[in-house]
């Protein structure tokens, strides 16, 4: 958390910019509704500014560049044959000094410029202050929320809460607002215009926003990269309200009466594809979905992202995982149905070994980081131990590994060196 | 600055002048005086396409989705031999080289034919090792790593199989015209190519084979 | 959203079927008015007996002029049809408001904007930028062709197989429904399973060895076969910038190659590469395709900055303001071009370290983008201004293109970035570049080379109209789109639910009807002049007192270009001699040695097509067969060792003193 006071050169900038913006065309803007100007929230409030700052900026030297085209191309016209006509005079040191100078003055303004609000303003970075005068108390908790760009809607996942909404994005004013973001397949944007500027919601990955709202108001948000046919109705409502009310919504949709639990079941049917999808509020979330939907790994028996690089990270499963490959598939079908293709019972073996091996190291990521499998041991070298059949998910697979091997898929020492 | 024309002092006749701006006594030009340049470019061009399928390798290839990685699945010894090959096959047409250099027509086929087996012997054990792996289950499709390790050292095969069908049709046409100069251009530019794949493989071998192991 | 099953499967035609024809009415109707149009060129290009001619001087020609002008060609052809989709985006995007859907459909409608990207760029663009390079840059170097002449050939063919391969995707499948570059996951088989991508990847892949290959030919060629006298700081600026231009294809497309090589093994082989699962990486995509797409947009921007470099010194009747200058200007933007390609995504959550040093490289491009204005700027400075048309568009240019870099500018600040990204402002910005300097730079070209290519000028009244419905089109079209973009409104969308954004949509679309009339008036500005041919008649071969040596030879020149090679003494070699006063010589004529033609580059490009078509509708039989015969047809090619003539010295001498008659009785 930074004191507000760190940044006075965006300060002095936005005061620069407020006074520009009475002045020049961008006065004009304000009549229709330039969100991207005029916003509710402090970050895109500071990001406008920049792009007021910085086209002033410009405009020192694009007006007078402008200006003398104009002028030199009425002055010197042909049939002005009182200007001056020297068809030799092609070079001056002095001139051409300038002509490099000028603009490598501007854009080292410029850079200055750039580099320090760059900084400032990076989504991954906790904001430091409320608006231009308060800062962000030290003991002040962000409100996180989790997001996921699915085909063709918007799911929002309070965790504190317990709470999810589809379609609707409800937050508190001037509160510190924490948002990471995946998508369930293709790449999108996260984008509300009026609190701040957009992130890529993208397949397996978590992006991350911080931002806040100042002023109570409806505004909308959508995706800001095309995702397919559905794109264009890929919009959600963004309530920003008052504390209390914020509580008081929260508590309504608790206690909602048609909303049901978010649970995988639930999700994998809300994940298929769809179209302009009313309001949707849950009760309650299932503690551990978005980091499963961050590690693809929502469908019972996926393998998650995440133990899939710790498992990568200590030199992959050998030769022995070569065949795992249904629980790894995301993209394409899914495993049940490529395993239904491969009844023999050898590869149901070799997939429930695997899926066991899952579900003995639950992953559960917490922030970044990718997190190892709970057991190291397991991994360190020595091999990987094989399952124990009573940690398996479905009743099949115990059957499964208590069968006799038939043939060695993988012996009991998979040789890791 | 030299001086113009223009800045003369005394001015020229119109002969002077034109003999001064025109090239009045040319020449025929040399044929294919930029074919050499031209290969050349687009060598380098074909080496930024092996870049770039380098850096995927330097992306892609720690991701072994949960499946084998480079020491369960290569064999440097088999490896190691196949370099040789390779290696043997640019000497030998260096030789073939000379033998041009010398204008000994039938010296130069056989050593390109020499060549050529050393080619086929490079890319029958590149494919033996390719179908033994993919036998496995270790194909393409299985990981990140195995993607790139196949598209990078499928690429060079290819290269390999279009130079030995290259270096055929250059064998029947030295047959047929002799060490004609346009003949030698084309064996002066399959060198360029054949030497290039070489110095790729070295590359691949290193860091995809020798660093994958170590 | 209706899924259709495409499903079907057959050895013969793969998954070719009746679904692939035409369902849709708008489709339906342009198929039949494209099939009569076509119908009707092949009777009457039949009737009158004009194939043979069609084959033996265009199709099969070597000759560097002639392929110039077939890329000009094609490239109008494509510029009509990208056009027609950019105006079926902005009616659909003036209507669609009030729960109204539009006229087209998300099928149709995502087709339509990534086709008019694709086309747009691929097609359009870059076979007008190639084709003005090939034309004029043997004539400014003093040299009688090209290094490979028929490489040449065979690049043009391949561009135009690209574009056949387009153009069949309108009517039999579909084209991407992805946006123009194609990113995946959305791009990758799982997300669009049919052949939509397949079309992209195939276009792009064939064209791109024609590009690939024709700029090696141009850089050799300018390395290679200057006229004596002629160094490297003698070179007319334009030659420069298509240097640079050349150079930059040469280390760009091999990484565009690379890039749809390895999505096509995704798509067709399962490869991993940009997969979700599995460890693919779909952000190593992104990269990829900006590596090659950031130096995309110089390669077509920098030739145009040598067009107005040359048209701003010509009809100023000035030497060009501070030359090296200019040329180190040019070899910055080259080497920089390459650092700047993560500014297209700074919204993907790279450190802001990483953000800024990127926005700060692009930055930096603008000094001597800036540098190259002020040159401009001072060229004209003490000069004495013909404003014909070259010269309007070129003002136009400096105006518009000056805004268009700000803007860009301003998205390099990776904040300001967070807020635009993929927003109508972005769309403004750069179309602001490319339509202010791309083809602002190809309208002043033409305007400026045609005389030297056809022996007349272009008629200067229908020129101006196109002018005055152009530029202020232009603004008309694109203001509202800056305006859109400050009120948030993203790109691509298809419906729009806010009904007080519908006015700007509304003016949009006005300025799109604008821009249509200046297109009409440009046809129209051909068809007349062509007409009026005698009227607007130039034999001096010089009709704007030129500067460079494409200016010293008769218009249209003869097959060889120069009689005898110039030997260059000045920067501008043409004004040079003539105010020393040297006369053309009359005498003393050689046989000149010249490339001969040939029908393999149709024939390759034609086998080609086949194997993309094959490859896209999964017709495995056609593939093999089509692939075996390019290499078998190369290999054939390879054994034909007699590939040049002689002009005898009698033809020289002919054509030469039909040239002399000609001054002669135009000076009476």
């Amino acid at each position: 958390m930074r004191p507000p006071e760190s940044r006075p050169k965006l300060r002095h900038l936005s005061a620069l910019a407020k006074i520009a913006t009475a002045l020049s065309l961008t006065g004009a803007l304000t009549a229709c509704n330039a969100i991207v100007l005029h916003p509710s929230g402090d970050v895109a409030q500071q990001q406008g500014d920049l792009v007021v700052a910085s086209t002033l900026l410009m405009l020192l030297i694009i007006v007078p560049v402008m200006a003398a085209t104009a002028w030199f191309a009425w002055h010197y016209r042909a049939t002005n044959k009182s200007a001056k006509y020297d068809p030799h005079w092609d070079h001056s040191t002095q001139l051409e000094l300038l002509i490099w100078a000028a603009p490598l003055l501007i854009i080292i303004c410029l850079g200055a410029l750039t580099w320090v609000s760059t900084h400032l303003l990076d989504p991954y970075r906790t904001i430091g202050r409320l608006d231009a005068k308060t800062p962000v108390a030290a003991n002040a908790k962000p409100l996180e929320v989790e997001v996921v760009a699915l085909d063709w809607k918007w799911l929002f996942i309070y965790p504190e809460q317990g709470i999810a909404t589809v379609n609707e994005l409800v937050v508190p004013t001037n509160r510190p607002l924490q948002f990471k973001i995946t998508s369930a397949n293709v790449m999108n944007s996260f984008y509300v215009p009026a609190m701040a500027g957009q992130i890529y919601a993208m397949p397996g990955m978590e992006t991350r926003l911080h931002a806040v709202m100042n002023k109570a108001g409806d505004s909308v948000g959508f995706s800001a990269n095309y995702s397919g046919a559905g794109f264009s109705h890929m919009r959600f409502a963004t309530h920003a309200v008052a504390d209390d009310q914020f509580a008081n919504w929260v508590k309504s949709v608790q206690t909602g009466a048609n909303a049901g639990t978010l649970d995988r079941t639930v999700y994998l049917q809300l994940e298929k594809p769809s179209e302009k999808v009313p309001v949707t509020r849950y009760s309650a979330v299932s503690p551990d979905l978005y980091n499963a939907i961050v590690n693809m790994c929502v469908q019972p028996g996926k393998m998650c992202a995440s133990e899939m690089m710790a498992i990568d990270a200590r030199g992959g499963l050998g030769k022995a995982g070569i065949r795992n490959v249904e629980m790894l598939s995301y993209d394409r079908g899914g495993r049940e149905s490529v395993a239904a293709a491969n009844p023999t019972a050898a590869v149901q073996r070799e997939l429930a070994w695997v899926r066991a091996l899952c579900a003995q190291n639950p992953g559960v990521v917490a922030d970044k980081s990718v997190k190892a499998p709970a057991s190291m041991q397991t991994l360190s070298g020595a091999g990987i131990s094989e399952p124990q059949a009573a940690v398996s998910f479905f009743a099949r697979d115990k059957e499964a590994l208590a069968a006799p091997v038939s043939t060695p898929a993988h012996s009991s020492q998979i040789s890791r060196n | 600055m030299t001086a113009t024309v223009t800045e003369l002092k005394t001015p020229l006749s119109q002969p002077q002048l034109q003999a001064a701006f025109y090239d009045l006594d040319e020449h025929d030009h040399p044929e294919g005086g930029s074919t050499m340049l031209g290969f050349w470019m687009y060598l380098m061009s074909d080496c930024l396409i092996f870049a770039m399928l380098f850096a995927a390798y330097g992306v892609l290839g720690g991701n072994l989705a949960a499946g084998p990685g480079p020491k369960d699945l290569f064999d440097l010894k088999l490896v190691g031999v196949n370099t040789a090959m390779l290696l043997f096959s640019s000497i030998t047409y260096g030789f073939a080289m000379l033998a041009m250099e010398k204008n000994q027509k039938g010296a130069t086929q056989a050593w390109l034919l020499v060549t050529a087996v050393f080619g086929a012997a490079f890319l029958s054990i590149e494919l033996y090792e390719f179908h033994h792996m993919i036998g496995e289950g270790a194909g393409p499709w299985r990981s990140g790593f195995l993607t790139a390790f196949f598209s990078l050292v499928g690429t060079h095969g290819l290269h390999v199989t279009f130079g030995l069908i290259w270096l055929f049709t250059l064998v029947v046409q030295v047959g047929k015209k002799g060490l004609v100069p346009a003949n030698k251009r084309r064996l002066m530019c399959l060198s360029l190519f054949w030497h290039f794949l070489d110095v790729i493989w070295i590359g691949v071998f290193t860091f995809v084979y020798l660093m994958g192991m170590l | 959203m209706e899924a259709v099953d495409h499903s079907h499967w057959s050895p013969l035609l793969g998954r070719l079927w009746w679904d692939a024809l035409p369902q849709e009415p708008i489709v339906l109707a342009t198929f039949v008015v494209v099939a009569l149009g076509g119908v009707a060129m092949v009777a009457g290009l039949t009737y009158f007996k004009l194939w043979g001619y069609l084959w033996k001087e265009w199709f099969t020609s070597v000759d560097h002029k002639k392929i110039g002008i077939m890329y000009c060609v094609l490239g109008l052809v494509m510029f009509l049809r990208g056009f027609a989709d950019a105006v079926m985006m902005r009616i659909q995007q003036s209507i669609a408001f009030n729960g109204s859907e539009g006229y087209l459909t998300a099928h149709h409608y995502d087709q339509v904007f990534t086709a008019h990207g694709v086309i747009m760029i691929f097609f359009v663009a870059m076979p007008f930028v190639t084709g003005l390079m090939n034309y004029v840059v043997p004539l400014q170097i003093g040299a009688r062709d090209v290094s490979f002449p028929f490489l040449n050939n065979f690049s043009f063919w391949m561009t135009t197989a690209g574009a056949v391969l387009v153009m069949a995707s309108l009517f039999i499948g579909e084209f991407a429904q992805t946006g123009w570059l194609a990113y995946p996951p959305l791009s990758n088989l799982a997300y669009s399973p049919w052949v939509g991508v397949d079309y992209y990847i195939w276009a792009l892949q064939i064209a791109g060895v024609g590009t690939l290959l024709s700029g090696v030919n141009l850089i050799a060629t300018i390395v290679k076969m200057r006229a004596p006298g002629m160094t490297m700081m003698r070179m007319p600026v334009f030659t420069w910038t298509a240097l640079c231009t050349n150079i930059l294809i040469v280390a760009a497309f091999p990484v565009l190659t690379a890039v749809m090589a390895m999505l096509s093994l995704d798509r067709y082989l399962g490869f991993n590469f940009f997969s979700n699962d599995f460890g693919g990486s779909p952000m190593m995509y992104v990269n990829l395709i900006w590596i090659w797409g950031h130096p995309e947009v110089y390669i077509l921007i920098l030739p145009m900055f040598g067009v107005f470099s040359e048209v701003t010194s010509t009809f100023c009747g000035k030497r060009l303001f501070g030359y090296s200058s200019m040329v180190y200007a040019t070899l910055c933007i080259t080497i920089l071009s390459y650092l700047v390609w993560l500014h297209h995504f700074f919204t993907m959550g790279s450190g802001a370290s990483v953000n800024s040093f990127f926005g700060i490289t692009t930055m930096v491009i603008s000094i001597p983008t800036g540098a190259k204005l002020f040159n401009w700027l001072f060229t004209m400075y003490r000069g004495r201004i013909r404003f014909e048309l070259p010269m309007m568009w070129t003002v136009a240019f400096m105006m518009t293109f000056t805004i268009g870099g700000m803007t860009g500018v301003l998205l390099a600040v990776p904040p300001a970035d967070f807020v635009l990204h993929n927003s109508l402002f972005l769309i403004a910005h750069f179309h602001n570049v490319i339509i202010g300097g791309v083809l602002f730079g190809l309208f002043a070209a033409i305007n400026f080379w045609w005389p030297k290519a056809f022996g007349f000028k272009l008629n200067q009244f229908w020129g101006k109209v196109s002018f005055w419905l152009w530029v202020p089109g232009f603004w008309l079209a694109f203001t509202p789109l800056y305006i859109l973009g400050l009120m948030g409104v993203t790109r691509r969308m298809r419906v729009f639910d806010d009904p007080s954004l519908q006015i700007w949509f509304v003016i949009a679309a006005l300025g799109a009807a604008m821009i249509a009339g200046g297109i009409g008036a440009m046809l129209v500005q051909f068809a007349v002049s062509i007409w009026k041919r005698e009227e607007l008649k130039d034999v001096s071969g010089d009709p704007w007192q030129g500067r460079t040596l494409e200016w010293s030879t008769s218009s249209p020149p003869p097959e060889y270009n120069f009689a005898f090679t110039p030997i260059v003494h000045d920067i501008d070699a043409w004004d040079d001699m003539k105010r020393c006063g040297v006369e053309r010589p009359t005498a003393g004529f050689r046989p000149i040695h010249m490339p001969k033609g040939t029908g393999t580059g149709i024939i390759l490009a034609g086998l080609s097509t086949a194997l993309g078509f094959a490859m896209i509708w999964y017709i495995w039989w056609l593939a093999a067969v089509s692939f075996l015969g390019v290499i078998g047809y190369s290999i054939f090619h390879t054994f034909n060792y007699k590939r040049d003539y002689h002009i005898p010295v009698e033809t020289v001498e002919a054509t030469e003193a039909e040239r002399s008659r000609q001054l002669a009785a135009a000076g009476a």
